[in-house]
């Protein structure tokens, strides 16, 4: 599918009022609310556009996969620093409308803190070009940042720049027993010092820490923060950036972005904890009461997403949390800014638009 | 500059009477001689007396002033410190003015979180200030951030020299809470790692006062490196200089700070600030790292052998922090220097690709050629921000018409490059022409939808950041005289 043919698509289905379903690899397929519409499969419109090492960005179209910009990246010792998994092939055009990120999160940041520029097709079909290549741009709304994470609901991502970072020289990871309490102590003393920690994990009674950076860091750090060292890191790190780690094997499973000093919520199914604290993954036993988790987290200053859960269950409770009526209503005005018919994924994100 | 603006026209009157009904007298100000220092911000050339400026104490007293502007339709402008360089918080003939001056506490230091909840009027420098005893401070730091306010940050998406490594505001702020022109508040972001919805603080983020007055930031804060060092090098050639940058960059080495001059520019600092610079040197780097002293060491050993290996001249290390300072003395005392040689100076703020340095400084150097002007250019040669100062003489005939031309050609340049008409100082009324050059009509038209799901009247910073599609008047630029520059205490970027 070439660009031509997203945007007569996206065209007739506004002047038809036909509600469309963007797909990319459908990886995502279980994220979010219940898909809805005829599929716009953009797969195919793929390729690197422009990749610069010196400059720091990659530029692709929507539908290239991750594994073909990050085997591009390696070759030159870099890297998408919000690690964003490859599960069965995803796009990046798919990989920026879900905005998740993964392990290195926490150090590096999420992945609109990574675009630099999107083009747009919005819901009337009209080619937008937001953003650029270059590090700083102040001038006009950050739109392409707010693309990130919209699911879908904004605009089809035609094309996107991402900035890249140099690949660390040395990582090394440890391991410590301990229990979530004292992971979540740890963690938070830990990263109010400087340590070059690049990811975190805990899961049943184990915390994992990889240090990432100069050589002479990652030793001094290791030294200072003592723990057994582990034999095969890079095949950890990735079971929990693909989430084929036992920990997230449930379902219903819940994740809960909270402020990373917040306690444990009085909840059970406990699965892991990551980014240094602040996200939380529980799972299967809370099935009954989702509101009380939706409150747990709220009452802790975070949110939770019914993450994978049947379809019944997001049907009922929605995957997302709520949001106030002020803010509910400005989503409402934005998203008809962008798409005035509503026909780009409607209900994925909140089932009012 | 007297504009009447016909969109708008607002009964004095009315309006004092509301604003009376839940402002103390000290919070109102109305007399033109109160209403003066208001009238521009650190673009002097653009001044606008408001009708009335409002200095408020509580959110509730904001909300009010914001539900009376909205409902006698009356335009608001909100200000901080009033440092913006692009005529951001300049007022409008027919408005109020905000200014969140008062709003500054700093609520919450949380140490174990790394974060801090401060009003919008606290000083950029203070918030490091506050978290300097628990080894931590706040990264983003504008040349102006004594006088600078967070508020005033999170609408310019404001960033300094360690932007490279840590980031703009953009990547630094967690929570903002706003006051709409409704009078409605809301909060976007959350001190967690993400919120539900759209991600509104980007939005928010570098908007220029246009979508919502902010009234509370939470701020992110990192841990103090324990060391930072510079390196300093010189180059017989601006182009090789250009090409050390990337070279760093390619070598996997991402500095805490990677700073350019030109010859013009040590030539007119090292009178100034005596920092030793290298005065046969076409282009000077400063090239900054930060961490543990073993990662320094490491970093300093790589980051010299790329220089050299990028035909160096001359290299220096800074022994002491007291060295390091003064390597940095001159750059960041880049501007004073340039005032006290030449009358008057025109400073630009556009970004290019890094790769396209070189090609940008030879281009800038046939200007100097075609206006008859010089030029010293000092810039974050690591992010592609430049900061040509373009020297001329106000009280010569056609001088600032030659001035004002050289700099909209560097920015319409910039943007052919593939870069930016602004990398840091926003666009406000100063750069409204060249955002006709940057974005194509879809593009504004998007951002006047955005524009109006936050303030569908309008009201907030009319004429600001956005053209209308109508109108890409000319407006002008900066124009500093005889070195008389608002904050004269303030380091010059
Ligand atoms: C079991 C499982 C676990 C996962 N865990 C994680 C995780 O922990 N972290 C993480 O980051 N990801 C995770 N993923 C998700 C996934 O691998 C990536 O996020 C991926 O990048 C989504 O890409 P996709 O091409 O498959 O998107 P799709 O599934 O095709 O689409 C995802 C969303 O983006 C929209 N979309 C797709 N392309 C475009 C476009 N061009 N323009 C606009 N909207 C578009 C779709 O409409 C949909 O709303 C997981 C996936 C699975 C199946
Ligand atoms: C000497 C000097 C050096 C500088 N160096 C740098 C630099 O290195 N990097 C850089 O990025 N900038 C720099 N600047 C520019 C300027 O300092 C920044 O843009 C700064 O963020 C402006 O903050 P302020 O509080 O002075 O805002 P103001 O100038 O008062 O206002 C700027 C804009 O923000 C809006 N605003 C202010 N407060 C609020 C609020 N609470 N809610 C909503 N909108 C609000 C105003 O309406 C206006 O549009 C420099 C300026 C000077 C004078």
């Amino acid at each position: 599918m070439q660009l031509d043919d997203i945007i007569s698509a996206v065209k007739s289905a506004h002047d038809s009022r036909t509600p469309l379903r963007i797909r990319g690899a459908g990886s995502k397929d279980f994220y979010g609310g219940l898909l809805a519409g005829e599929v716009l499969d953009v797969a195919s419109h793929r390729g690197i556009v422009a990749y610069e090492p010196t400059e720091l960005y990659i530029t692709a179209k929507c539908g290239t996969p991750l594994a073909e910009i990050e085997a591009v990246l390696a070759e030159k010792g870099q890297m998408l620093a919000f690690e964003p998994p490859q599960f069965g092939g995803a796009t990046v055009g798919g990989c920026v409308a879900a905005g998740l990120s993964g392990p290195r999160r926490q150090q590096a940041g999420a992945v609109r803190d990574f675009v630099l520029g999107v083009k747009l097709v919005d819901g009337t079909g009209q080619m937008l070009n937001f953003g650029g290549q270059v590090m700083k741009n102040v001038a006009g709304y950050d739109v392409s940042r707010v693309i990130a994470g919209s699911l879908g609901t904004l605009g089809v991502i035609a094309e996107v720049t991402l900035k890249v970072l140099p690949k660390p020289v040395a990582e090394t990871t440890l391991v410590f027993a301990c229990d979530a309490a004292e992971a979540i102590r740890r963690l938070n003393d830990w990263g109010g010092q400087p340590l070059p920690i690049s990811a975190s994990f805990w899961h049943d009674g184990q915390l994992w820490l990889r240090l990432s950076g100069a050589r002479a860091a990652v030793e001094a750090a290791t030294a200072k923060l003592g723990g057994s060292s582990t034999v095969t890191p890079e095949k950890h790190w990735n079971s929990i950036r693909e989430q084929t780690h036992p920990a997230f094997a449930a379902s219903p499973l819940w994740r809960l972005a909270l402020p990373s000093t917040a306690p444990c919520p009085e909840l059970d199914g406990l699965r892991a904890i990551e980014w240094g604290g602040a996200l939380r993954w529980y799972a299967g036993e809370i099935d009954g009461d989702h509101e009380a988790v939706r409150v747990a987290a709220a009452s802790l200053g975070g949110h939770a997403v019914l993450y994978r859960a049947p379809e019944s269950l997001r049907c009922r409770d929605g995957a997302f949390a709520e949001l106030p009526p002020a803010l509910l209503a400005l989503h409402r005005r934005l998203k008809k800014a962008f798409d005035p018919q509503g026909i780009l994924n409607p209900g994925r994100l909140y089932a009012e638009f | 500059m007297n504009s009447p603006d016909p969109a708008f026209s607002t009964d004095l009157a009315a309006l004092v009477a509301r604003l009376r009904l839940f402002l103390p007298p000290h919070c109102l100000l109305l007399g033109e001689e109160d209403l003066r220092p208001y009238e521009c911000d650190g673009l002097t050339a653009y001044r606008e007396l408001p009708l009335a400026v409002c200095l408020p104490e509580t959110e509730a007293q904001v909300i009010d002033i914001l539900r009376t502007c909205h409902s006698l339709g009356v335009p608001v402008v909100a200000r901080g410190a009033g440092t913006g360089l692009s005529g951001g918080a300049m007022p409008h003939a027919q408005g109020v003015v905000l200014s969140l001056a008062r709003f500054n506490k700093i609520l919450r230091v949380d140490r174990a979180a790394r974060l801090a909840v401060v009003q919008p009027g606290v000083r950029n420098l203070a918030v490091s200030e506050a978290a300097a005893p628990f080894g931590l401070y706040y990264a983003p730091d504008p040349s102006s951030q004594i006088a600078c306010t967070l508020g005033g940050n999170v609408a310019e998406n404001s960033g300094g020299v360690h932007c490279l490594k840590y980031g703009l505001t953009v990547h630094n702020v967690l929570r903002i809470r706003v006051v709409s022109i409704e009078g409605e508040v809301f909060e976007i972001g959350s001190e967690a790692p993400d919120a539900a919805g759209y991600d509104l603080p980007a939005l928010m983020i570098g908007s220029e006062g246009m979508l919502g007055v902010v009234t509370e930031v939470t701020v992110k804060l990192v841990p103090k490196p324990e060391l930072a060092q510079v390196v300093m090098a010189s180059f017989a050639d601006v182009a090789k200089a250009g090409d050390a940058v990337a070279a760093i960059i390619a070598a996997g080495i991402i500095p805490a700070g990677l700073e350019m001059m030109d010859k013009a520019a040590t030539a007119a600092v090292e009178p100034f600030v005596k920092a030793g610079y290298d005065m046969n040197a076409e282009a000077i780097l400063l090239c900054e790292s930060d961490g543990t002293p073993e990662e320094v060491a490491e970093e300093i050993a790589r980051v010299t052998e790329v220089l050299n290996a990028a035909g160096a001249s001359d290299i220096r290390v800074s022994q002491s922090e007291a060295e390091r300072l003064r390597f940095w003395a001159g750059r960041k005392a880049a501007f004073p220097a340039v005032g006290r040689i030449t009358p008057d100076y025109y400073c630009m703020d556009g970004t290019i690709p890094r790769k396209r340095l070189a090609e940008m400084l030879s281009a800038i150097a046939a200007m100097e050629t075609k206006y008859g002007l010089r030029c010293a250019n000092v810039f974050h040669a690591g992010d592609g921000n430049l900061h040509p100062l373009i020297m001329y003489d106000a009280s010569k005939p056609g001088d600032w018409e030659r001035a004002e031309a050289f700099g909209a050609e560097i920015l319409e340049l910039s943007v052919a490059l593939g870069g930016s008409i602004t990398g840091e100082h926003g666009v406000g009324i100063e750069k409204i022409n060249q955002m006709c050059v940057q974005y194509a009509t879809p593009e504004i038209e998007a951002f006047h939808r955005v524009k109006a799901a936050f303030d569908e009247t309008g009201l907030l910073n009319p004429g600001k950041a956005v053209p209308s599609l109508h109108r890409c008047a000319e407006y002008g630029r900066m124009h500093v005289h005889h070195g008389d520059v608002k904050f004269p205490e303030l380091e010059r970027f």
